[in-house]
């Protein structure tokens, strides 16, 4: 359908349209127009994405003068996968409709592990391994080898890619990783490196939100953006954890004793490069000398992770004399490596401000902040230098220098934490410096600073006004929109007693208690044998689900659940889950049914879906609280009150409902689809907890829904089991509200009204 | 019939909950007989077959222990024996008997002795036990079969031998097995081999059938290769599967630092307590057809926070591990997951499950046939996936719009009101006068419209009760039989009979089937044998005739008369034949000479 959201007229692939996605156009255009940033919260299951990418497409298209280009920045590489397919469905109405002139090319980027399509490089194991596979067959000093000797290998994908130069680019359409790879195999080029050019040219790109908010792989990839982008982070609930994370670095004792073996091995190759080919060191000092450690540009295949301070916080001036030369660099990092082991021997708690730190370094090994906020620059141009090509075994003194530079560089909104062994168990040594981050506005201020629209979307932002205190920034739009439903499709419950009354919580002094562990197996045995195709359970943990799936196998619960559904499990082998994951929905294709036992804050809650009859049922197990004695928390919470103002409690309440959400939220997809949320907690039924629920949840949770016994739950899902499986009129044009909006109604009404209709 | 009489160990219930009474259960052909061995015990009875209506029995596999239930109208008898074997015997003989004491029963009713019948069955062969017991379980499984097998054979009419051989097909036993449906494995299967202790002594019980032997080989590669290996060059099964065994058990201690300790010193127990190689190479290859919209496997390959020591380390969300003996611990959940795995792969061997190395070979055999890339079929299921599916209209509606445009419809819809209303009241027969001429018409329009012409549009133009009048006239008389009568060809006659006669036309049916088969199949009449027969046949067939008239005087005179006229019609045939048949032979032995040379 085809409709005017104010001035644009945007081409959208369905045939009809929820008011919300009207209302969401309609926010983020004015948001585009004043070219601002923007946060908007809409729940699941009401067709975010396809909204957001119909309205900035067909915004580019009614102003061809000053096209905007879209960066849209995925979680995780399925996420990415399925917003391509997205993509591709709107741009073939798009071209069907408008013809030529609504082309546009757009590419998914992801690493190289998972774009070669080298069978060689391929082999190798993890994403380390393949970059460094890689670099030994593309680097610009192999290649250059190679023209001289035929027998170094190369690699016939990236060799093709070169020899095709200029003409090497990606005709028109949507490219998913898949495509990719396909065209590189058949035109025999380098899908990685063809996508990294064409990053530049794309109109839409997607990637993951590292290759945006990390200054490590943001420095190399997203170097060349312009400012006329409009960046999307979808799903940006957890938004604040990945900045965090991305300017955190920590350091074991592994890490350390690799730091001393590359730290020999480099000696040894600078003893080698001196002996035969002193000029090349002489060469390095002397660009050194002149000023930066970068030496202008590198070719594409040399390019390494950049400098993990953000850009404008690098000093752009010469390398101080004392790390100049080689053998003294080396020696500086020992020192270094050998402080830190010994700050390693500790036996309590230790945290300290990055300041302190450093004054300590200072006294104690003679390093001082500016040499170390050098190093990992310095490293770098070392290793371009000893044309060292396994990247991947270097990685352990790469970390130090990125816990150097990071150091040097902030003096606020940091802590480094020494912890001698992990909390819950005392008994097994193994101590770990923790460089963390608290502050999250840190990482995305660059991003804001660059990009004129930054736009922050997820299903579950609640409450919205935390997100800009907690990032920093200042949006011209922020808004929460509800979802209009037809019918109840998703139906709430907080379940705060088993069937034997008493009351279940995965609260520390109960959890382990023999009859929540039974409450919970009854709940889940009673709901499996109701609810038809696939339940999914979110535990509070691995360790909780471990134990609690071990205890029902032993009561002999777990095997009264398989006469019901398969078991699936996730694990923390991210391969297994998969399959796992792959099973689990073939046993609802086929009609088997399955249960997904999986936990809050993993990898499965993080970015799958559960729609439709792959999930027409989530138990939440608990509250997923933090690991509330974890000294890294504990910081960041005091340094989330001083500076934020944000109370500890509050916080940790946020978080641990925000999770929630988003588990219970993976259910919905459509208006069409319906699902149950249990929260089996008694906690939930304080007001305190539930009201940090999104409000679409809120909206649906009845009183009489608050406060349920196993049975009356069971109760409640089969009559509303019942009632879903009735005809219903999807248009709601009888109630008077329409939930689904055709171009007519859109064209009688006028924007005015359907804005009026979501108030 | 191949015993008479069956003899077992068992212990009576009165209820499920009650722990049973030991004896010994005796059954003959037509009652059971249970003696407690405390002869001071009420608990003694002596029933006869003929008053029990059902029999059920616990399945082979269930956690249930063996039981037999036996109910007549008002109590049952619950016996557990003391094995699976036990109770199948029991129950085979308890079907046996059940069938025969109906059998019986119809017979009598019929008041022909079994004398007579024993003095009919001319040429009867020498059954095999095994033959017998087939055709009673075909009999048991196909109750259409046991009614024609009780209206024929047990009426004499047909002999158990002529019966038979119209249907050799069945009795051939392997085109039976094969078109049998496969049955899956249970979700439930890797409890199968929980170790069992008894409490008092040190020794740990595990069971092994030859169906959780499959089991395990479906489910763990790694062993499954051990025994194709080992088994039986260099140790016997036995000693394999003791193996097996402990390594299971250090498995289900939970202690992985014994169970490497163990496996150092034992090479062929390491290879039952390590990760299964294949498997991890299995899962290798399925991951590269994982749908990518849930390939997780891909975010660590582009995660950059995921570089080691990068990111926050410990901060509580992830959970700690002991990295010692990982070699040597396996998880619930991975079992979980992998059984879940197989079990939707579902059972790839069909060979007898009694030797281990044949099924082992099989299913080494089904793993190396392996499919065929899925790629087309993932792309599709991408695209289905990410259409959101309210907001477009429907690709195929899979039900007919609620719009009656063609009236034919309608009234062909009403049809089966119409019959009903036609049933309740009878009043439904005598036709209204609804023929009217053509003035009639007219001047009564013209009323109606000078009428709305005077009044205006504000009531109804017709009166509701002649409306509804009108249109159930209408519906009644335009769906009526008469016109639709056998013209549709989507409304069969028979579903609108009435169920006692629509299944005593298809009983009558199949019975007059079964009779000319046989009666055409006898001639040319050759041996005395075969004229015998005919007439009984012959006997058989007109007394179903008369009980054909005697439906058709029925209410549904048309429709009974419509689907009875072949039947006649096809009898008609035979008698005609019949008679035609007598007479040629009558006056040929009236022709010839008595001595009989021909």
């Amino acid at each position: 359908m085809k409709f005017q959201v104010e001035d644009v007229t945007v081409y959208f692939p369905y045939d009809h349209i929820y008011p919300e996605q009207y209302a969401y156009m309609l926010e983020l255009k004015r948001a585009l127009d004043a070219k601002g940033h923007c946060l908007l919260e809409m729940p699941t299951g009401t067709g975010k994405t396809i909204a957001l990418l119909s309205l900035i497409t067909s915004y580019t298209l009614s102003k061809p003068q000053n096209p905007v280009k879209l960066i849209y920045c995925t979680r995780t590489v399925h996420e990415m996968e399925k917003t391509l397919a997205e993509l591709k469905v709107l741009h073939n109405y798009q071209v069907k409709h408008l013809g030529p002139q609504a082309q546009i090319l757009a590419v998914g980027l992801s690493s190289r592990k998972n774009l070669c399509v080298n069978p060689t490089v391929l082999a190798a194991e993890n994403r380390d391994s393949v970059d460094a596979a890689c670099r030994k067959l593309t680097a610009s000093w192999v290649r250059a080898l190679a023209a001289e000797n035929p027998n170094v290998p190369t690699c016939e994908f990236f060799e093709q890619y070169e020899k095709a130069g200029s003409g090497a680019v990606l005709p028109p359409g949507v490219y998913t990783l898949q495509d990719l790879r396909a065209y590189g195999k058949q035109r025999g080029w380098c899908p990685y490196f063809l996508a990294r050019h064409m990053v530049q040219f794309s109109n839409v790109v997607v990637y993951s939100y590292q290759y945006m908010l990390d200054p490590k792989v943001a420095g190399i990839i997203s170097k060349e953006m312009q400012k006329e982008s409009v960046v999307v982070f979808d799903e940006a609930h957890n938004i604040d954890n990945v900045c965090i994370e991305a300017l955190s670095v920590s350091v074991r004792r592994q890490t350390l004793e690799g730091a001393r073996r590359n730290l020999s091995k480099m000696q040894h190759e600078i003893e080698r490069f001196k002996a035969t080919d002193a000029d090349r060191l002489r060469k390095e000092y002397n660009r050194l000398v002149e000023g930066l450690a970068q030496g202008g540009n590198l070719p594409l295949t040399d390019t390494w992770l950049q400098n993990p301070a953000l850009p404008e916080d690098i000093l752009k001036e010469a390398v101080p004399g004392n790390i100049r030369k080689a053998d003294h660099f080396v020696h500086v990092l020992r020192r270094l490596v050998q402080y830190l082991e010994g700050r390693l021997e500790t036996e309590n708690v230790e945290k300290e401000g990055p300041v302190g730190f450093v004054a300590s370094i200072s006294t104690h090994a003679g390093i001082d902040q500016k040499t170390l906020k050098f190093c990992y620059d310095r490293l770098h141009s070392l290793m371009m230098t000893l044309e060292i090509t396994d990247t991947d075994e270097f990685l352990h003194i790469q970390t130090i220098c990125d816990f150097a530079t990071l150091v040097g560089t902030y003096t606020r909104g940091f802590s480094i934490i020494i912890e001698p062994f992990d909390e819950r168990m005392p008994h097994i040594p193994d101590p770990v410096l923790q460089l963390s981050c608290h502050d999250a506005s840190l990482a995305i201020k660059p991003v804001f600073d660059r990009f004129q629209s930054v736009v922050i979307t997820s299903g579950t932002l609640s409450p919205i006004d935390l997100y800009p205190r907690l990032l920093n920034f200042h949006p011209v739009v922020s808004r929460s929109f509800t979802m209009s439903l037809t019918r109840d499709c998703i139906c709430p419950m907080v379940l705060t007693r088993g069937s034997d009354q008493l009351p279940v919580s995965t609260k520390f002094d109960m959890r382990s208690d023999l009859g929540v562990v039974r409450n919970y197996g009854r709940l889940l045995l009673e709901m499996v044998s109701v609810v038809p195709d696939g339940v999914v359970c979110f535990f509070v943990s691995y360790s909780y689900m471990d134990g609690i799936v071990n205890s029902w196998n032993e009561n002999g619960i777990l095997k009264e659940i398989m006469q019901h559904k398969l078991v699936f499990i996730e694990t923390q082998d991210v391969v297994e889950t998969t399959l796992a994951l792959d099973n689990y929905r073939k046993a609802c294709d086929c009609g088997r049914g399955a249960v997904f036992l999986s936990v809050a804050r993993g990898k499965v809650a993080e970015g799958i879906d559960f729609d439709r009859h792959y999930g027409r049922l989530v138990i939440m197990f608990g509250i997923p609280f933090q690991y509330t004695l974890s000294k890294i928390l504990l910081a960041r919470l005091e340094y989330l009150r001083d500076t934020f103002q944000i109370k500890e409690g509050d916080f940790l309440t946020f978080d641990a409902l925000r999770q929630a959400a988003q588990c219970v939220g993976r259910v919905i997809r459509s208006k069409a689809d319906y699902g149950m949320m249990i929260f089996a907690d008694k906690r939930y039924s304080r007001h305190d907890k539930r009201s940090k629920l999104p409000g679409w949840i809120l909206s649906h949770l009845r009183d009489a829904h608050l406060n349920l016994s196993t049975d009356m739950a069971l109760h409640i899902a089969r009559e509303f089991l019942r009632k879903m499986a009735q005809p219903y009129d999807k248009a709601g044009s009888v109630s008077g509200r329409k939930t689904l909006l055709s171009q007519e109604d859109l064209e009688k009404m006028g924007e005015s009204i359907a804005d009026e209709m979501l108030r | 019939m191949s015993c008479r009489q069956v003899v077992k160990r068992a212990s009576y219930k009165s209820k499920i909950k009650d722990p049973g009474t030991p004896g010994v259960l005796t059954m003959t052909e037509n009652k059971f007989v249970f003696r407690p061995n405390d002869p001071s015990s009420a608990a003694k009875f002596d029933v006869e077959f003929k008053h029990i209506t059902g029999h059920k029995n616990t399945k082979e596999g269930t956690d249930k222990p063996p039981w037999l239930n036996l109910s007549d109208k008002d109590r049952s008898y619950i016996f557990e024996f003391g094995s699976f074997h036990d109770l199948h015997v029991c129950r085979d003989f308890v079907g046996n008997a059940l069938a025969k004491s109906g059998e019986a029963a119809k017979a009598s009713s019929a008041a022909k002795t079994t004398s007579e019948k024993s003095g009919v069955t001319l040429p009867d062969e020498q059954l095999s036990t095994a033959e017998m017991q087939l055709r009673m379980k075909l009999l048991q499984e196909d109750s259409e079969l046991q009614k024609l097998h009780m209206q024929f054979v047990i009426s004499g009419v047909l002999t158990e031998s002529e019966f038979w051989a119209t249907r050799k097909k069945l009795l051939d036993g392997d085109s039976r097995t094969k078109s049998k449906q496969r049955v899956g494995f249970r979700s439930s299967m890797i409890l199968d081999t929980k170790p069992m202790t008894d409490g008092r002594m040190n020794k740990v019980t595990f069971n092994l059938t030859p169906e959780i032997k499959y089991q395990i080989f479906a489910l763990k590669p790694a062993v499954h290769q051990a025994f194709l290996t080992l088994v039986p060059s260099k140790m016997t099964e036995k000693d394999f599967w003791t193996k097996y065994f402990r390594a299971e058990y250090l498995h289900s201690t939970r202690n992985a630092i014994a169970a490497a300790a163990e496996a150092a010193e034992d090479e062929e127990l390491a290879i039952f307590l390590k990760e299964d190689a294949i498997l991890a190479s299995e899962a290798r290859r399925k991951i590269r057809r994982v749908d990518p919209t849930l390939d997780m496997e891909a975010d660590q390959g582009d995660d950059y926070t995921h570089l080691p020591d990068h990111g926050i380390f410990r901060d509580g969300s992830k959970d700690v591990t002991e990295l010692q003996n990982e070699l040597y611990r396996r998880t619930l959940s991975q079992d979980l997951n992998r059984q879940g795995a197989v079990v939707l792969q579902g059972r790839t061997v069909d060979v007898d499950l009694e030797d281990p190395r044949t099924v082992a070979e099989a299913l080494m055999q089904s793993r190396q046939e392996s499919d065929e890339s899925a790629e087309q079929e993932r792309l599709d299921r991408i695209t289905r996936m990410t259409e959101i599916e309210d907001l477009q209209e429907h690709h195929d509606h899979p039900v007919a719009q609620l719009c009656i445009k063609d009236p034919r419809d309608y009234f062909d819809m009403q049809q089966v009101n119409a019959l009903k209303t036609l049933d309740d009241s009878r009043t439904g027969t005598e036709q209204k006068k609804c023929s009217l001429t053509t003035e009639e018409a007219y001047g009564s329009l013209r009323e109606a419209i000078s009428k709305i012409k005077s009044i205006g549009l504000k009531n109804s133009t017709v009166a509701p009760e002649i409306a509804i009048t009108v249109l159930n006239g209408l519906t009644q008389n335009i769906s009526s039989t008469k016109y639709q009568l056998g013209k549709n060809p989507q409304d069969s006659v028979l579903d609108s009979l009435p169920n006692k006669t629509k299944e005593e036309l298809l009983h009558h049916w199949m019975s007059i089937q079964e009779l000319l088969r046989h009666f055409w199949s006898s001639y040319p009449i050759t041996t005395t044998y075969l004229s015998t027969k005919v007439g009984r046949l012959k006997d058989a067939m007109s007394q179903i005739y008369r009980q054909l008239e005697e439906i058709k005087q029925s209410d549904f005179r048309h429709q009974v008369s419509l689907l009875v006229r072949p039947m006649h019609q096809a009898l008609d045939a035979a008698f005609q034949h019949f008679d035609a048949d007598l007479q040629k032979r009558a006056a040929r032995s009236g022709g010839e000479t008595p001595n009989g040379n021909s």
